[in-house]
């Protein structure tokens, strides 16, 4: 039977999968170096805006996706673990630069090595510090998991 | 101030440890700990040296914790008695989640209404054993380590670790070498500046100064990319002179920078300098005077505010910095809207400073000559293999440094930056201490805010320009 003229249809999960990708709010989680390039990733120069994504909320409550930049201290970790419980549900996390990712060059006895040994992450982003371009490559990475559905865990 | 980012605490420092629950009443106490998702695990506070983190009520905390935290140890113009009753008090948690703490510096605040009674800065939030770490790198190396410290300033940090590493050596570099890191150390206190520029605005209410600090900072960010390859944590000053050229049409870039940023600049002193809120909220906030900084050991633009003329580019010059004109602005009063203008002025004195070296600019070698020190140009690694086996000892076993020890100290952005070096005749250091100006800067914190309203913390946390890698390193 052909469907009429003038509906579309749909599941609810892309739908709601279609809302979510464009409307990702970051929480501020900077940490160090990275949250600089964080920052001119979010300014007039590189436009974040242009991807749905210039809010950055300073309460977790309010975000759905952590961007940890920049180094991890044994300190700051339950710190961020705090933060992650916070969000609510449907959460996604990006480890920006290379600290956060693997402890990058600090070996040693201060640093997590590797943010995903506290809270999952969904997208690692290479470079000390990543520029704004390789940031923005990693949203848009996380945009299209989250439209097809790939990252979303409820 | 959201209240989901700041927790209220009113929790004591006693601890449950990890048994069950004795009675529904501590049952019911443990459950408001957990909601409230303050209280420290126990191991932790146990294990910190130098006591409990949290600030203790009046009552229990020492006269001297209270002397501190209340910023009355130095000077004390302004001993006061509580006005309210204690209860009447309330202890504040700030951070290290929160956006206007420049980074993950965490703050206690006692309040006695809207009035800062008494602040506790707790650091470490971002300890990242850099200086340990320089231990375990060649002295080739150590600038890759040192950069990341104070990430808004790379270039002095490079600079400052190389010149150290350089005393030690005895070396001498040539007049290119040097030219090349006053021009890129001064164009990096541009940059830094800005950066402070953008987060004062922006702390302040004026958001668009975010948006106009970072647009002229893309700028230098550029040049600092063509010419070192990456936009932060260079690594491009080294010891023994710098990593690499300047690239082709350097010139333009220079000159373009030293055009465009003071056209910005004038129109933040439009946006700014005569705005009444901007005045309203700086003015007579956060004073510091001259005295309070010899004792906490501020220096950089918060000394200058206060008056005092000190300088370490004027009064201990380096890298030939001292053959280029510029002045060093002062204020008079100490007080955030001092430190703003200060600031603001260095910026176009640091651009002079760029455009004379571009327009003096040495030819020849922008490394040392002393083969022992720098590696075998690219082409002659091609040619010999003698070329071949120097660079890479250079670059696997490094240099072996003469035994010593060597304290640099260069005017950072932040004020004066140090390195001690010592060296035990190996290719490592034998131990890197850092002297940071915003460690310094930190621990005045409770001079600076208290009896000052709540509001105007962040203005105060912001015009000191805290970068907490570089505090906590």
């Amino acid at each position: 039977m052909a469907e009429p003229p003038g509906f579309l249809t749909t599941t609810i999960n892309s739908i709601a999968n279609w809302a979510r990708y464009q409307s990702s709010w970051g929480a501020t989680f900077g940490l160090a170096c990275c949250a600089i390039e964080m920052m001119h990733t979010g300014a007039a120069h590189n436009d974040l805006a242009r991807f749905g994504m210039e809010v950055f909320r300073a309460s977790p409550r309010q975000a759905d996706l952590m961007i940890v930049a920049g180094r991890v201290s044994q300190k700051m970790a339950p710190v961020l673990r705090q933060v992650y419980d916070q969000m609510p549900e449907p959460k996604w996390v990006i480890s920006m630069g290379a600290c956060a990712s693997t402890g990058g060059m600090f070996n040693n006895y201060a640093l997590v090595q590797g943010v995903d040994q506290v809270v999952p992450v969904d997208v690692y982003v290479p470079g000390c510090p990543p520029g704004p371009q390789s940031l923005m490559h990693a949203i848009l990475t996380l945009h299209e998991g989250i439209k097809s559905g790939e990252f979303v865990h409820v | 101030m959201s209240e989901d980012t700041s927790t209220q605490d009113t929790t004591t420092e006693e601890t449950s440890g990890e048994t069950a629950p004795a009675s529904e009443s501590e049952r019911r106490r443990l459950q408001e700990i957990w909601a409230a998702g303050t209280e420290e695990p126990a191991w932790v506070t146990a294990a910190t040296a130098e006591g409990a983190q949290l600030m203790l009520p009046r009552d229990q905390a020492s006269p001297v914790e209270v002397a501190e935290e209340g910023g009355t140890l130095v000077n004390d113009d302004r001993l006061y008695e509580l006005e309210a009753a204690e209860e009447e008090t309330t202890i504040l948690n700030m951070g290290p989640q929160h956006p206007s703490t420049h980074g993950v510096l965490r703050l206690q605040l006692e309040l006695e209404g809207e009035i800062v009674r008494r602040v506790k800065p707790v650091i470490g939030y971002l300890h990242t054993g850099m200086e340990k770490t320089g231990e375990t790198l060649t002295f080739l190396q150590g600038p890759t380590n040192v950069t990341r410290m104070d990430y808004l300033a790379p270039f002095h940090n490079e600079l400052c670790f190389s010149l150290a590493t350089e005393a030690l050596l005895g070396i001498d570099l040539p007049p290119r070498a040097l030219a090349i890191r006053v021009l890129m150390t001064e164009l990096n206190r541009v940059s830094s500046h800005l950066t402070w520029v953008a987060t004062q605005g922006m702390d302040l209410g004026a958001v668009s100064m975010m948006i106009y600090g970072i647009r002229e900072r893309e700028l230098l960010l550029a040049f600092f990319e063509k010419t070192t390859g990456l936009r932060m944590n260079h690594n491009y000053i080294r010891p023994g002179g710098v990593a690499a050229d300047l690239p082709d049409g350097w010139q333009e870039d220079v000159a373009e920078i030293v055009e465009a940023i003071p056209k910005g600049l004038d129109d933040y002193h439009d946006l700014l300098t005569h705005n009444p809120i901007f005045l309203g909220r700086t003015e007579g906030v956060g004073v510091i005077t001259a005295q309070e900084c010899f004792a906490y050991g501020i220096t950089g633009p918060p000394l200058r505010a206060a008056g005092v003329d000190w300088d370490l580019r004027k009064t201990q010059p380096y890298s030939g910095i001292e053959h280029y004109d510029f002045e060093v602005p002062l204020g008079q009063h100490g007080d955030v809207y001092n430190r703003y203008l200060v600031r603001m002025e260095e910026m176009r004195q640091s651009l002079r400073i760029a455009a004379q070296v571009a327009e003096s600019m040495p030819d020849g070698d922008y490394r040392s000559e002393d083969l022992k020190v720098t590696p075998p140009p690219r082409k002659r690694i091609d040619e010999s293999m003698e070329a071949l086996i120097h660079h890479f000892k250079i670059f696997t076993e490094g240099f072996k440094v003469p035994a010593g020890e060597h304290y640099q100290a260069i005017e950072g952005p932040r004020g004066e930056l140090g390195h001690y070096v010592v060296s035990v005749g190996d290719a490592k250091p034998w131990r890197l201490h850092c002297r940071t100006p915003s460690f310094a800067a930190i621990q005045a914190l409770p001079t600076l805010m208290a009896d000052q309203l709540i509001a105007d913390s962040v203005a105060i946390i912001a015009s000191i320009d805290p970068v907490l890698g570089d505090v906590d390193r």
